[in-house]
């Protein structure tokens, strides 16, 4: 009993210490000087460039990760071939790497010295450059989430469609989606959370030109940085709600993820 | 439609599941393939049903007319979760492309009329999660049936059903196959299921065909030891014929007679040492004089009149036996 007290205590203890007390900071900064501030903060031109700028480049990057999880998952779980354990390495390559060692590689490709440099793409220090490094640190998540939901799945209710008559196609959009839609969504979430708050290797290809290619989070940077700190704060409180709402959707999908779970371990034992 | 499976091999990396497979199936033959697990009977099945490919191009199932519109049920019925009973039957006739999908109101029609074949009138509303096994089963055949398959492949549809619903389940469906006549395939490893609802019996084992005929003829005349011992348990005895040559002799339990004297040269002394009496025969376990186990099964009159206890002294004598003189190699 005492420890348990002594426990839970310290845990939220902990929780309070580092997460919301700095969240309410954010906020009590934020609206330090009055709700005209905050409002005035947000609807800034070059606020609002980093927050549209943050939008597609989260909005592209789920689109990929999605197309990119699905394919993976579906060639992982059901092909046989060589070289698969390899793929499933390089699929978590992202989560391992630094996110600036991931931006450096775009530099390295993409830069006036780089390998494609002399092509001048146009894509360091400009919206391509910071879509395809948004890409790279978030492309894992979908296919993460849908390759252990699919193997546990099984291809039977696939063939069974598939000699029913059903185009791969039709079998896909009627059998495979509905089952994995839940694991989807939830990759989509976690994807787009990463999205949205990268920072790292988003700084090193965008360049940090304001009203240009400044995302929410180097934005932040950049006013914190000016010592605007109402300013700064509005804007990073932003992230923060984006970021709580994407949390209050995992955890909704999560509930709803044990509720199926449970009804199939139900149907299991039946 | 008949099918026609000619020289199929099949192997998954190192392992050979088909070796030379010929088959034959007539139209409208309830055919059973017949083994142990790993026997290849599922490979087979599923390379007819064409989810699986022959490793050499030249062989391969034949069919007629191209593709055989093919119904297949699962050992795990492979019910569409997401979908109602109602929408698991329909869906066959909804994916058709526009040109030769019937009306809505036809595919309720059709979709009544298999809920009714499998007596599940009342459930088209339910989830497969909220059915019974026994159920399911049925709700996966009618699926296959919806869209009038000429062939009906059913890979071990009753191995996950307890006995007695897989009872019900098999009469039921040599009822059907009666009525509307349909080239069936089965998959099972239980011989009783063969034997009471094949037509014919393809019996297999380690990728290749053993023997193929009528329950009668692979039950009464098996062609080697592996058919033998796999339909129905069997006693071995090493016996040396003429020449002392030694030849491996098959009997089954309820060929031999048991009683207090020898009857005949071939009787052998025994020791009783287990007695089952429920059940419509009497199965005695006794032990040879030279240590082999014996299983015996007589009729429980007969068993009244012997008095027969554990541990009592009889004898032994073959009724009718079989002898494989061809070389039997596994």
């Amino acid at each position: 009993m005492k420890w348990k007290v002594l426990l839970i205590g310290l845990t939220v203890l902990f929780l309070s210490l580092f997460l919301l007390v700095p969240l309410a900071a954010i906020l009590v900064e934020a609206l330090r000087k009055g709700a005209g501030a905050y409002v005035r903060a947000l609807l800034d031109p070059d606020a609002m460039v980093a927050i549209r700028l943050t939008l597609l480049c989260a909005s592209i990057a789920v689109v990929a990760s999605v197309i990119f999880g699905i394919c993976a998952a579906w060639a992982v779980t059901r092909f046989r071939f060589p070289g698969k354990s390899l793929l499933l390495t390089f699929i978590d390559l992202p989560f391992a790497v630094s996110p600036v060692v991931a931006g450096l590689l775009m530099v390295l490709v993409f830069g006036g010295q780089g390998w494609l440099g002399p092509l001048h793409l146009g894509v360091l220090f400009a919206t391509p450059g910071i879509i395809l490094a948004t890409i790279f640190v978030s492309f894992p998540f979908v296919a993460r989430e849908l390759i252990p939901l699919m193997q546990e799945q099984g291809t039977e209710e696939e063939e069974a469609a598939l000699l029913l008559g059903a185009s791969g196609w039709q079998t896909f959009m009627r059998i495979t989606l509905p089952k994995i839609k839940w694991g989807l969504l939830y990759g989509v979430i976690l994807c787009s959370a990463r999205a949205m708050g990268e920072f790292g290797a988003v700084s090193v290809v965008s360049g940090h030109i304001r009203g240009r290619t400044n995302t929410i989070p180097l934005h932040v940077e950049i006013l914190y940085n000016e010592y605007n700190f109402v300013a700064a704060f509005a804007v990073a409180s932003l992230l923060a709600l984006l970021a709580l709402a994407t949390l209050g959707a995992k955890a909704l999908l999560e509930w709803k993820l044990r509720r199926d779970a449970a009804a199939a371990q139900r149907e299991a034992g039946a | 439609m008949s099918i026609e499976v000619r020289g199929v091999s099949k192997s998954f990396g190192k392992f050979t599941a088909l070796k030379d497979v010929n088959l034959k199936v007539a139209p409208g033959e309830l055919v059973a393939l017949l083994g142990p697990s790993g026997s290849g009977k599922t490979t087979l099945l599923r390379i007819i049903a064409g989810l699986e490919f022959a490793d050499d191009a030249g062989g391969g199932p034949v069919a007629p007319s191209g593709a055989p519109r093919v119904g297949f049920v699962f050992q795990h019925y492979a019910l569409f979760r997401h979908m109602t009973v109602f929408e698991n039957i329909a869906f066959g006739l909804r994916v058709r492309p526009s040109a030769t999908r019937p009306s809505d109101a036809k595919i309720r029609e059709r979709v009544l009329e298999l809920l009714s074949l499998i007596q599940l009138d009342s459930l088209a509303g339910r989830y497969p999660s909220q059915l019974s096994g026994g159920q399911r089963q049925r709700v996966a055949l009618a699926r296959a049936l919806a869209i009038e398959p000429e062939v009906l492949l059913l890979d071990e549809p009753f191995g996950a059903l307890d006995a007695k619903v897989r009872q019900g389940l098999r009469r039921w469906l040599r009822k059907l196959h009666d009525e509307i006549h349909m080239t069936t395939i089965l998959v099972t490893h239980d011989q009783d299921e063969a034997l009471e609802v094949a037509d014919r019996i393809v019996v297999m084992n380690q990728g290749r065909i053993e023997q193929i005929g009528t329950p009668e003829e692979v039950f009464h005349r098996p062609a080697n030891e592996f058919v033998m011992d796999f339909l129905g348990s069997v006693n071995l005895f090493h016996a040396r014929v003429e020449g002392g040559q030694e030849r491996r002799v098959f009997v089954r339990p309820h060929d031999m007679e048991i009683g207090h004297q020898a009857q005949s040269e071939s009787s052998v002394r025994a020791v009783v040492k287990r007695i089952h009496a429920a059940g419509p025969m009497v199965k005695v376990e006794l032990e040879s004089e030279i240590g082999e186990t014996l299983q015996v099964e007589i009729p429980h009159e007969r068993y009244a009149v012997l008095g027969l206890k554990v541990g009592a002294d009889v004898y032994v004598s073959p009724r009718e036996s079989k002898v494989f003189f061809e070389d039997y190699s596994i």
